[in-house]
């Protein structure tokens, strides 16, 4: 089954009152894919990773998670099967590092206390953060608090991964602890789709890169293709921006 | 530590307003304390003779001030009541977050019911004690209590309801929290004992206390709900998200992530409603029911002890003030707690 889709967007509308954030997108994610969404700021790539678990409710299309239509009634369901990672973390700040991980599989997927925390520790030690359970998130870096948040949206087992610009909000010195992390979990063969200007991150752990302007997918290639031949003037431009920051 | 210290040199006006000012305070305080203890009667049964405070006044009415007019026999029940209340209280803030959230329902609504039952008798099979002969600090206590049991999930309603997008859910709590907030809360009691009785069917009889209970809920939690708005407001959108990516429900991210946050952020207002609902429980003095100050009134009247309305009232505003300090310290402890 190795074209199983895990996600696919046809016909995607959404805008905010006048502003068309989504115009027509259509996008298929195969299971095990790892896509990179980038473009320039106000693209709708933020908006597009947003649709996929129904944070933003889009306007006409159909978005099917593993066959299944995004409906409000399987909704929790189909969020509590899907990791989201964001930009400013959004870990709860009124629960300790490890309580953090143990809500949602306690509450949601009612799993006893006592196997959560396991799972919870075992995470944490996947992204490295073991000695920091008992801390609060104020305590930690930011670095730290984004691997928790991957840790926090690991435990609830999740067959996607969406990742929503999650190095954009750290310390230069900082992103690389979160991308080894994100490159480790693309290894272990999960489907992820990364909202990201991390190029690096692409070239080295992506499938597949979509390039966005304008509330449109403008060019969808191989990373190796996309960074070395850009096919229009608006990706060829949006390169040499991102390059010459870098 | 090897800090050092400069002296600052007082000029001659300060030296002089430094003395004055002391000579005021010693003017104040050494007359106060010397009529305060110094010669105060402690001991004794009857009217005293010394020319200081008589507290002998206090000691023989402190029964009727702390419960009112409740059977000597009987007070086992509200001192058990105000332990409970107190034990119920102090563990919510000893267990885990989640574990309390699971237990306040019961104790909303468990401790009220309880409370009235036991003090009133009949639902255990003891002798009836009418709400009429409630009194004193523990009526205060009562009222507060139970008032603040009520309006806390009716404040938190109408809070949501506030800030819902359903235009009719809106505008009725908007109608309802102005409404309550207009009023001022002895217009409330009047309302409940002397005006509901004629709109109620006659033959309907129910408790006047009761009434009281009811107004001081509905009263209170419209002053919550906006406490409770603007802490609900203060929560980034980023944490419902949060929640709601991890497939939390509605009801989950409200009570798990966004309201303990929410209440963090606004416990030196609700520590003030508390305050202030305790402090005005004395107005239920209008409606012929005895609080502790109303005791101190009551007992002020006594032929036999005329002349020491100081020490009575002196007294009462020290226990208001005790309580409402302990308060206030309790909810400074609570902010460090969560900082």
């Amino acid at each position: 089954m190795q074209n199983e889709l895990a996600i696919s967007m046809t016909h995607i509308e959404k805008s905010y009152g006048d502003f068309k954030a989504l115009k027509d997108v259509n996008l298929q994610v195969e299971k095990g894919t790892k896509l990179v969404v980038c473009g320039p700021s106000g693209s709708g790539k933020s908006t597009l990773i947003r649709c996929i678990n129904g944070l933003e409710l889009i306007d006409s299309g159909t978005i099917k998670v593993w066959d299944e239509e995004l409906q409000a009634k399987k909704m929790q369901k189909i969020r509590s099967e899907m990791g989201m990672v964001f930009q400013s973390f959004n870990l709860f700040p009124h629960l300790t590092v490890l309580e953090n991980l143990t809500l949602a599989p306690i509450w949601v997927a009612k799993v006893p206390e006592k196997e959560a925390k396991t799972r919870a520790e075992a995470m944490l030690e996947r992204v490295r953060l073991q000695d920091h359970a008992t801390k609060f998130p104020a305590q930690l870096s930011g670095g730290q608090q984004q691997r928790v948040a991957i840790a926090r949206a690991l435990c609830m087992n999740p067959k996607i991964m969406l990742f929503d610009e999650p190095t954009s909000a750290l310390d230069p010195e900082m992103i690389k602890e979160v991308l080894d992390v994100m490159i480790e979990l693309a290894e272990s063969g999960m489907t992820m789709v990364c909202v990201t200007h991390e190029m690096g991150f692409a070239r080295q752990a992506a499938d597949r890169v979509v390039f966005m302007d304008g509330g449109e997918i403008i060019e969808e290639a191989t990373p190796d293709a996309f960074f070395s031949q850009p096919k229009t003037d608006r990706a060829k431009l949006f390169l040499s921006q991102i390059l010459h920051q870098a | 530590m090897s800090a050092v210290k400069v002296k600052r040199i007082a000029s001659g006006w300060e030296k002089v307003l430094n003395v004055v000012l002391l000579i005021g305070i010693a003017a104040l305080v050494i007359p106060f304390v010397k009529w305060a203890i110094i010669d105060a009667q402690f001991a004794g049964t009857e009217r005293c003779t010394n020319s200081g405070a008589c507290w002998v006044f206090i000691k023989l009415r402190l029964q009727s001030f702390m419960f009112g007019f409740y059977e000597t026999a009987e007070l086992w029940r509200p001192i058990l009541v105000l332990l409970l209340w107190a034990v119920s209280i102090v563990s919510l803030f000893k267990v885990s977050y989640g574990r309390a959230l699971r237990v306040l329902p019961f104790i909303l609504l468990g401790m009220p019911l309880f409370s009235w039952g036991l003090l009133d008798g009949r639902w255990f099979g003891l002798s009836h004690v009418e709400t009429t002969r409630w009194g004193g600090l523990m009526l205060s206590l009562m009222i507060t209590l139970m008032g603040l049991s009520f309006a806390f999930p009716i404040g938190l309603l109408l809070a949501l309801g506030r800030m819902s997008k359903l235009p009719l859910i809106k505008a009725g709590s908007i109608a309802f929290i102005e409404l309550w907030r207009g009023v001022p809360l002895i217009t409330v009691l009047f309302m409940s004992s002397v005006m509901l009785p004629l709109i109620l069917p006659p033959g309907s009889e129910v408790d006047k206390l009761f009434r009281v209970l009811v107004g001081v809920a509905l009263f209170t939690s419209a002053y919550l709900a906006e406490v409770i708005r603007a802490g609900l407001r203060g929560v980034p959108s980023g944490q419902a998200e949060a929640a709601m990516a991890l497939g939390l429900s509605g009801p989950q991210r409200l009570f798990l992530v966004v309201l303990p946050q929410a209440l963090r952020s606004v416990i030196p207002s609700l520590v003030n409603s508390f305050i202030s609902l305790f402090k005005d429980t004395s107005l239920v003095i209008i409606v012929g029911m005895f609080d502790l100050l109303g005791m101190v009134q009551q007992a002020n009247t006594d032929s036999y002890w005329l002349g020491y309305a100081t020490e009575g009232y002196l007294f009462a505003g020290l226990v208001f003030w005790v309580i409402c300090f302990a308060l206030s310290r309790f909810s400074l402890k609570l902010e460090k707690a969560h900082a």
